[in-house]
């Protein structure tokens, strides 16, 4: 206690700094950085739960290069990625945009494209899974049928599948995007549209000139933030394909499902953990790159 | 010093006087299962009984969802926690002995012959090494459900003897719409479901041909008799349009919803459909293959002493493992969960043979085999795969027959190496 007594204020402050500190940084070593450690050490043995776990050197990153599901599933996993990140974005903000400029209803028509967020992905992903079904059942194809137009096969394709997945997962996400876009939109000062309308300037010319440049920071939030969503795609094409999962022939597997499927349905927890790693470094060199590409040029 | 020493030695003693004393009264031994509701209740009725009998034992149930089932016995057992007596999946035996979970049954009380002759051939797969490691109380096989209102509306008065009448009487009962829609299906498929076990262990069967080698580690459905089997499958939907893999979600919906005349499926979904209003269906024996030769899939749940049990434990699970594969336990398990009794003697009762609805079930047993799987949903997809190259990418029956026999021997190269 002595020693306590005889610090500065300023040592005290920094002992009580790392004091408050220590909770947090102890709580991530133990539920994060342990078990990422784990895993990576994983990666590198055979274990199927149950026995002791066996070193296995560089033998799961072998069989996952040569594994021809992987790389379909890696393509998958872009696919969401490429379709899914854009097309959110430009729907969100065209949504964002008028929405910023309606005043009927506004805070009713926000509340409704907000829902959607707040249901549960499970909920969610067997309505549509319900929807997407032949005839009788399913919603649209009876629709398609009454009008005497020929039944499309939403999920049973390895065309349609993918993209009959991924219209509920960007649906789901919009109402997040859109209440980021419209803070972003409301933090830009009124003095420089005001300025800029004295100007005569099109309405065009504001867009690109003001709004979207001042959006900046919000768009590369949104941008690194739906990326990694997609890259981690899972409860949608679980819950829609759970009788064949990622399925047909692996058209709509994304690499979280495989991970998923590899770990807790084969039990070989070694290759799981190779998988693991990948899509942790496919997330961290997205994100860095997305970070570098559309940070502020200097 | 020397009145601590006395001390301690008489504590010794004493406590050695104690530890000595106990057996005399209760042992205490822990059984685990997951979690399955009219299980649970069978085996508390199991549990009353054997303690009846023996009052010096008790038996402790534990149960935990399916999710955790696994890592929590992996994690208890070789800590010296969890069960004496424990429950698992015919198909994770070489899992759990590997992994010096179980140890095996010991051969005075279950002589490998005696077993044999006593219960249905299929728990052969539980012998390793000439030791019993486990056996079940109860199996499961497939039956033909088959919906008697659509059977009458079509003026069919029987259920179907082979498969060419299956596919004649699907096709009466088959209603599509203006646009060729399928609106009730003959039968239900789906290798998603119960079908690719009908598939391995009685099609490809019934056409000639064995889905794997005696010691299970080879495929060797890749032959003619096996593509006449697939084919025979995917003309179902494909050629003679009785059925459509997708109709209405899953097959069991489709039959449970009254729109399918008939489904294969297993003797526990007789729960499920029994409180099913509107719905008056009846159940036969699978139908005979080209050559009448009949065959069934069957699979079960075993009971294993663990390695954790040792001493008294050990004898008191060994007296536990008698009970709960005696035929009175049978019994009390097809009267509670519907399952049926692992051996003949129980099974094959006069009065189980002619419940309309048991019956066909344990007629099943007399002749069906069980697949030794390596990864059973891994496995599974092989099989839906196999379909759906043909189906969706208009692959040959022979192509996607032996596209499907390369990757589940890689399954099993990978199992077994």
């Amino acid at each position: 206690m002595n020693t306590y007594r005889n610090l500065s204020i300023r040592q005290k402050q920094v002992v009580w700094a790392w004091g408050f500190l220590a909770l947090p940084i102890l709580f991530y070593v133990v539920i994060r950085f342990y078990p990422t450690a784990n895993a990576i050490v994983l990666s590198f043995q055979s274990w199927n739960l149950l026995g002791p776990r066996e070193w296995v050197g560089l033998e799961n990153y072998e069989k996952l290069w040569n594994d021809p599901v992987f790389w379909k599933v890696f393509k998958n996993t872009f696919v969401y990625l490429i379709l899914g990140t854009p097309i959110s974005l430009v729907l969100s903000f065209v949504i964002a945009y008028h929405l910023d400029k309606t005043r009927l209803l506004h805070g009713t028509l926000r509340a409704l494209y907000f829902l959607p967020f707040l249901t549960s992905t499970v909920a969610m992903a067997w309505v549509w899974r319900w929807f997407y079904q032949p005839v009788p059942i399913g919603l649209f194809n009876n629709f398609l049928a009454s009008m005497g137009i020929s039944q499309i096969s939403f999920l049973n394709s390895t065309t349609n599948a993918l993209p009959s997945i991924l219209i509920p997962a960007i649906w789901a996400g919009l109402g997040f995007q859109i209440i980021i876009f419209m803070a972003g939109l409301r933090a830009i000062p009124t003095s420089y549209y005001e300025a800029a309308r004295i100007d005569g300037v099109s309405s065009w010319t504001i867009l690109s000139e003001i709004t979207l440049p001042l959006l900046k920071p919000t768009i590369v939030f949104l941008v690194v933030f739906s990326s990694i969503g997609f890259l981690r795609i899972f409860d949608q094409v679980f819950n829609m394909t759970t009788n064949n999962p990622g399925g047909p022939l692996d058209s709509t597997k994304p690499l979280v499902l495989m991970i998923y499927q590899t770990a807790f349905s084969s039990f070989d927890m070694g290759y799981a953990a190779a998988q693991t790693v990948v899509l942790f470094a496919i997330l961290l060199v997205v994100s860095l790159l997305q970070l570098r590409i559309l940070r502020d040029k200097p | 010093m020397k009145a601590f020493k006395i001390f301690t030695l008489a504590a010794a003693t004493s406590l050695a006087a104690l530890v000595a004393a106990a057996p005399a009264r209760a042992v205490e031994i822990e059984y685990w299962q997951y979690i399955f509701d009219a299980r649970i209740k069978a085996m508390d009725v199991l549990i009353d009984n054997f303690q009846k009998a023996n009052p010096d034992i008790t038996v402790k149930q534990s149960t935990f969802p399916y999710a955790d089932y696994r890592t929590k016995v992996a994690a208890a057992i070789p800590a010296g926690e969890g069960p004496d007596v424990v429950q698992l999946f015919y198909g994770w035996l070489n899992d759990y002995v590997q992994a010096d979970l179980i140890q095996p049954l010991p051969a005075a009380n279950f002589p490998a012959d005696k077993i044999e002759a006593e219960f249905f051939p299929m728990v052969r797969a539980m012998k390793i090494d000439g030791n019993y490691m486990a056996l079940p109380t109860a199996v499961r096989s497939l039956a033909l459900f088959y919906n008697k209102r659509m059977f009458a509306e079509a003026g069919i008065e029987a259920p179907p003897a082979n498969l060419d009448e299956l596919v004649a009487m699907a096709a009466k009962m088959t209603t599509k719409d203006g646009a060729g829609n399928i609106t009730a299906e003959g039968m239900t498929s789906g290798m998603t479901a119960q079908d690719h076990h009908w598939f391995r262990e009685v099609l490809l069967r019934q056409f000639g041909a064995t889905p794997y080698s005696d010691d299970n580690k080879t495929v060797t459905y890749n032959s003619e008799a096996g593509v006449k089997a697939l084919e025979f499958y995917a003309d179902l939907e494909m050629k003679h349009g009785v059925t459509a893999s997708t109709f209405m979600d899953e097959p069991q919906a489709a039959f449970k919803a009254g729109r399918a005349g008939m489904h294969i499926d297993g003797s526990f979904r007789i729960g499920a459909l029994k409180d099913t209003r509107g719905l008056d269906w009846g159940v036969a024996e699978l139908p005979a293959g080209p050559d009448g030769i009949k065959s069934n899939y069957a699979s079960y749940w075993v009971n294993a002493i663990t390695t954790k049990a040792e001493g008294e434990k050990y004898d008191a699970s060994v007296k536990f493992m008698e009970y709960i594969t005696s035929d009175e336990a049978m019994q009390v398990w097809l009267d509670t969960v519907g399952e049926l009794p692992a051996k003949p003697s129980a099974a094959m009762t006069a009065a189980n043979l002619a419940d309309p609805v048991f019956g066909p079930f344990v007629a099943g047993l007399g002749y069906a085999t069980t697949t030794v799987f390596a990864d059973e949903s891994a496995q599974r997809q092989v099989m839906v795969d196999a379909v759906s190259r043909m189906s969706l990418e208009g692959q040959s029956a022979a192509a996607s027959l032996a596209a499907a026999a390369v990757a589940e021997q890689a399954i099993l190269d990978g199992y077994y190496k």
